[in-house]
């Protein structure tokens, strides 16, 4: 009899994995760091308007998400960058812009350079606070691994044509290279902008501050598109769902979370 | 046949396929990363590959000095840490302490072993790294701080394994050495590590090969920079670390020279497991 019971609980311990209704559709997002917690809140929203809908939402890295997306292992990548060239072929949808921030700790005197310091200071060529007018303390170099769309963007923006320096600490998630620079009292590092929070300062460049309007405007100058991106053009949930996080509702969600709308 | 020597002979053949599957998943793997990893070596040349201090895979640059010279100074670490560490505690377990205490305090050890190794890193990034900034200087993401938090991942494997093969040496050669007028320490040092050498070896060659194949506390505490290291209190980067920040978006030659990483590393890992087989195998037959 207890073994008769034992077996009971084991299987409806298993068969509550099993809790999906017929109807449950699901969609598999993956892809950029700096989009995802944006793509977090859209579906939040979205599952409790449609609960009969699921929407996944992983990390892993821009081009990570594309190759997700080619490959038919997320129904919508998330990217961070422009495409290249050769990833032209997948259908790319603008959800938002955004504005790229370089970020150093707060208490750091220093509170603006200008496009040039920072594209020698992640080259290498600028070690040294000093150099800029501040402590006599080695600058931490901080960015991201090379597939990340926030890392193309400061490549095409910042650096051109030059490298980021072999020295420079890498890590894995906007998140991570965030806590490191609020933790490092000589570290420099960049983010998306929307996840700029009270525990880094943003630098303003060459006297513009990184602000929704000088983003509008353009003045401020490192701004990225943020991509769905498709293998087909998207029918059924996966527009559905795409038509959500363009409609009025969806923009005006993540404008009060940091994010330039499309429009 | 009789019908016992007919089941007999079933459930041998049975046990065999049972035992030849997971040889073979293993055999499978191996094939596997030797083929995706291969090609990309021999065509980039193994000098260039092994000695190029470049690895830049978006401009084909795919040198892993760095990363080899890397995972051989972190492990190099965790062991300066670790075996004097393990070994005195070893030690003292078997011939300083009363048995109820080492019955106590071995399983206690044996339970660190079991603790997931992205908390050693959360550890590390919280306490550790921290503290190495603020007294010691660099970013605290250091080759410092993954050898400590290394070392301490390997030392319930050195303990544990070197007190076994100290309390399998016989009673007799610590009795002898005894009643010859040594002292306790003396007999430590000149007769009870001789004779329990191969498996004290065995047990550092396993934390070795622990250390080098750790990958998520690496990359939480290391810095990840693709630079040979001036100091312990530069950022670095291992061959492990190297594979799991890439894997996920490296397409075409990129993610062969991932799998040509992982080809190194394997074949690391094999001449250290090799060496740790036919060391134990010494220890069995010495006892």
């Amino acid at each position: 009899m207890r073994r008769f019971i034992f077996v009971i609980i084991i299987l409806a311990i298993f068969a509550t994995g099993c809790a999906r209704g017929v109807s449950d559709k699901e969609i598999i997002i993956a892809g950029s760091t700096s989009v995802e917690p944006f793509a977090d809140k859209w579906a939040e929203v979205y599952m409790e308007k449609y609960p009969n809908t699921i929407v996944n939402v992983q990390g892993g890295g821009s081009s990570a998400g594309i190759q997700a997306a080619e490959s038919g292992v997320a129904d919508i990548g998330t990217c961070s960058r422009e495409l290249k060239p050769e990833e032209k072929d997948l259908n790319e949808i603008i959800v938002a812009y955004d504005g790229l921030a370089v970020i150093v700790h707060s208490n750091n005197n220093t509170g603006d350079l200008s496009i040039e310091q920072i594209k020698q200071i992640f080259a290498g060529q600028i070690r040294n606070w000093k150099e800029l007018g501040g402590n006599d303390k080695v600058i931490t170099v901080v960015t991201r691994e090379e597939g990340s769309g926030t890392r193309g963007a400061f490549q095409e923006l910042v650096m051109e044509k030059d490298r980021i320096f072999k020295g420079a600490i890498v890590e894995d998630s906007n998140g991570t290279v965030r806590e490191i620079v609020a933790n490092d009292p000589n570290a420099i590092g960049y983010i998306s902008l929307g996840l700029v929070n009270d525990k880094v300062k943003a630098l303003s460049l060459d006297g513009i501050i990184a602000s929704d309007e000088n983003i509008i405007t353009k003045r401020y100058s490192l701004v990225r598109p943020f991509l769905f991106v498709t293998k087909n053009t998207p029918t059924g949930e996966v527009k559905n769902f795409i038509d959500f996080v363009l409609s009025q509702e969806g923009q005006g969600l993540i404008k009060e979370e940091g994010l330039i709308p499309v429009n | 046949m009789t019908q016992l020597e007919r089941n007999e002979k079933l459930i041998q053949i049975a046990l065999a396929i049972i035992a030849f599957s997971a040889i073979s998943f293993l055999a499978v793997i191996t094939f596997f990363i030797f083929f995706e990893g291969t090609p990309i070596i021999i065509k980039y040349g193994v000098k260039n590959f092994l000695f190029g201090l470049d690895w830049y895979p978006s401009e084909k640059s795919f040198g892993i000095l760095p990363m080899i010279v890397g995972s051989i100074e972190v492990t190099a670490g965790a062991l300066i840490i670790g075996i004097p560490l393990g070994l005195a505690c070893a030690v003292s377990l078997t011939e300083f302490s009363s048995k109820r205490i080492r019955q106590i305090l071995k399983p206690v050890i044996e339970l660190l072993a079991g603790i997931p190794s992205v908390v050693y890193g959360f550890i590390g990034v919280v306490i550790l790294v921290p503290f190495i900034r603020d007294n010691l200087g660099g970013p605290g993401l250091s080759v410092l701080a993954a050898s400590i938090i290394l070392g301490i991942m390997i030392l319930p494997t050195i303990i544990s394994i070197s007190i076994d093969s100290l309390l399998a040496v016989p009673r007799t050669y610590r009795e002898g050495s005894i009643a010859l007028g040594a002292t306790q320490w003396q007999t430590t040092i000149m007769v009870m590590f001789p004779a329990a050498r191969s498996g004290i070896i065995t047990s550092i060659i396993l934390g070795m090969g622990r250390a080098i194949g750790e990958t998520m506390a690496v990359i939480m505490i290391a810095g990840n920079a693709i630079n040979i290291p001036h100091s312990i209190l530069d950022p670095v980067r291992t061959l492990t670390s190297n594979i799991a920040l890439e894997i996920g978006y490296s397409t075409g030659e990129h993610r062969q020279a991932l799998f040509a990483t992982g080809v190194v590393l394997f074949i690391i890992i094999m001449i250290l497991n090799t060496a740790a087989n036919i060391m134990s195998r010494k220890m069995k037959g010495q006892n």
